[in-house]
């Protein structure tokens, strides 16, 4: 029998707004512990919510980015459960009227475009952290994360692999980097995932009983995490077992999910209107005035990137995947660079960097004039492209001038016939019964002497004058 | 009666409140008589009228999204029910 997974999504992404949802507290990352606290977010009797505008306005921007309908008419609820990293009791959330429904947006896939519907978007306040005491049989609690505003997104059913979720996920990603109200990251939590996944014989319409994993802190993860509980529930059904419905958590060292609670023991939430805050009622000329604030987004981005430059799927997905990069991009192209060589340098030099040094672009020094001035010397022949790799890093660290650079290491490409013949004599004296075996045929020993040339002169070689030169002598 | 013992004491659970066997039953009779009120004003026809989701008139109610400091980390742990200064400690709840 043929099984295929459903899987629907929900993320949570915390909004980069400098103060709490509720309260006029920072929501600076790495605080020391509760020093972003104030007697509103840590539940004090008395106090009162008070909403912020920014957290309605980036909600709205999110809503129309994936085509929601706006719910002009909203209203916060609460949820309300027990644990002490919340200390009101109950979550301020929505549950009837969200401010955003009924959405979606477009992932690419390997059998092409496909829709993934959004179900809708709300707002919320997060809660905070503990941290659990070895033996001494005591939690410590920080409150700071409490009341940091949240979006969450909730994803049709539609997805049917880890990888279409995995895609789902980097797009909704992409689109919240593009419109700058999430930092997107995972390790630290400010993009999280949660997945309901069942599994049903090909060609079945209805679901199967579906179970909920949690904990999920890198795409890798999910795409590992939901590997493995595709496989478990199918060989449930096939030992003619039954896949209960529940909460799973997933164990990123053993690569397994395992049980966290049963439905017997599901939440019961209760959820209610909260009478503290009043309901949102917004202009539709503030819904118009933020839908005109748009940027491009990542799909229309992406598809003017393969009709505009010419390159690959792959390409302009991962060029587009991050609005810095793309825009760093169409920077250099604006100044000459060719779109296929600004590619091939943004997707391996510079993400290398980044992905090393674990660091955004705008955290670099680089500029699009520098990469202008550095491909210009390699054109020029000033430099070789491998001297041009090797001085990438000070260049896109510390924002060095490359022309400068070059001269003041006395970097310049040697392109001096006469110069470089004598090297390259002084190198074929040094290996006679190498340059026999080139004459007896061996031809691939021509990369031997190439690297000794470049030896003797640190890199510093013209290539191609280099190759010349020695077909010339040993031919 | 709207409500059965069991169901009390799960909303008892659910509020982290230790009911003791004898006010099950008061409870029990005090909520199947909110229920029936509740059955009572069911009998309105509302089908024209909207939700109520907030006694007060207002709505949009905003604050702008600047960052102020009421209270020392000092003064909000004052309320801890046990702290070392900087972190809420309780019983360890995992």
């Amino acid at each position: 029998m043929e099984f295929e997974s459903v899987i629907g999504l929900e993320v949570h992404a915390q909004l980069k707004t400098r103060s709490k949802i509720f309260c006029s507290c920072s929501t600076s990352f790495g605080q020391e512990p509760n020093k972003n606290t104030c007697p509103v977010c840590t539940g004090m009797p008395g106090v009162l919510p008070v909403l912020n505008k920014k957290v309605v306005e980036y909600a709205v921007k999110m809503g129309l980015a994936v085509n929601c309908k706006i719910n002009k008419y909203s209203i916060f609820a609460r949820k309300n459960y027990f644990y002490p990293d919340l200390p009101k009791g109950y979550q301020i959330s929505q549950y009837e009227l969200p401010i955003a429904e009924k959405g979606y947006l477009v992932i690419q896939t390997q059998k092409g475009e496909k829709k993934i519907g959004i179900t809708r978007i709300h707002m919320e306040e997060d809660a905070g952290k503990s941290i659990h005491g070895s033996g001494d049989g005591l939690s410590f609690v920080d409150l700071n994360r409490t009341g940091v505003p949240l979006l969450e997104i909730v994803s049709e059913p539609d997805l049917r692999s880890p990888e279409e979720a995995v895609a789902y996920l980097k797009a909704l990603r992409s689109i919240l980097l593009y419109l700058e109200i999430c930092d997107g990251n995972m390790e630290e939590g400010s993009f999280r995932c949660d997945a309901n996944i069942s599994i049903r014989p090909r060609g079945e319409s209805r679901f199967g009983t579906r179970t909920e994993i949690k904990n999920m802190n890198s795409f890798r993860h999910v795409q590992k995490a939901l590997e493995y509980e595709i496989e478990r529930q199918i060989d449930l059904v096939l030992d003619g077992k039954e896949v209960v419905q529940e909460t799973r958590l997933y164990d990123p060292q053993k690569n397994i999910t395992k049980s966290m609670r049963s439905k017997e023991e599901a939440h019961d939430y209760r959820y209610f209107p909260d009478p503290d805050l009043v309901p949102l009622d917004l202009e539709d000329s503030w819904i118009e005035e933020i839908r005109a604030s748009l940027p491009e987004l990542p799909h229309v981005r992406y598809k003017r990137f393969l009709a505009e430059y010419g390159l690959s799927e792959d390409e302009a997905l991962t060029l587009t995947s991050e609005k810095e990069l793309a825009d760093f991009f169409e920077q250099s192209i604006a100044l000459g660079v060719e779109p296929k060589k600004a590619c091939n340098w943004i997707l391996s030099e510079v993400l290398r960097l980044l992905n090393e040094k674990k660091i955004g672009l705008s955290q670099s020094r680089f500029t699009p004039e520098l990469f202008f001035k550095l491909l210009g010397l390699i054109e020029k022949g000033v430099i070789s492209g491998k001297i041009a790799k090797n001085i990438f890093e000070p260049v896109f660290m510390e924002g060095l001038d490359p022309e400068k650079y070059v001269k003041e290491k006395g970097l310049i490409q040697i392109s001096n016939t006469g110069e470089l013949e004598g090297i390259v004599e002084a190198i074929l004296a040094k290996f006679p019964q190498e340059v026999e075996r080139f004459q007896q045929g061996e031809k691939k020993l021509l990369g031997f002497f190439v690297g000794q040339v470049m030896r003797a002169t640190q890199g510093k070689a013209n290539p191609q004058l280099v190759n010349s030169l020695l077909l010339k002598k040993m031919g | 009666m709207k409500i059965t013992k069991e169901e009390v004491k799960q909303i008892a659970t659910l509020a982290r409140l230790k009911l003791p066997e004898e006010k099950v039953e008061i409870y029990q009779k005090q909520f199947s008589a909110i229920l029936d009120y509740m059955e009572k004003l069911k009998e309105i026809d509302t089908k024209e009228v909207n939700p109520l989701y907030s006694p007060a008139e207002l709505k949009n109610v905003f604050r702008e999204d600047e960052v102020k400091k009421d209270l020392d980390r000092e003064e909000i742990l004052k309320n801890a029910p046990k702290t070392d200064g900087e972190f809420f400690i309780v019983p360890k709840i995992i």
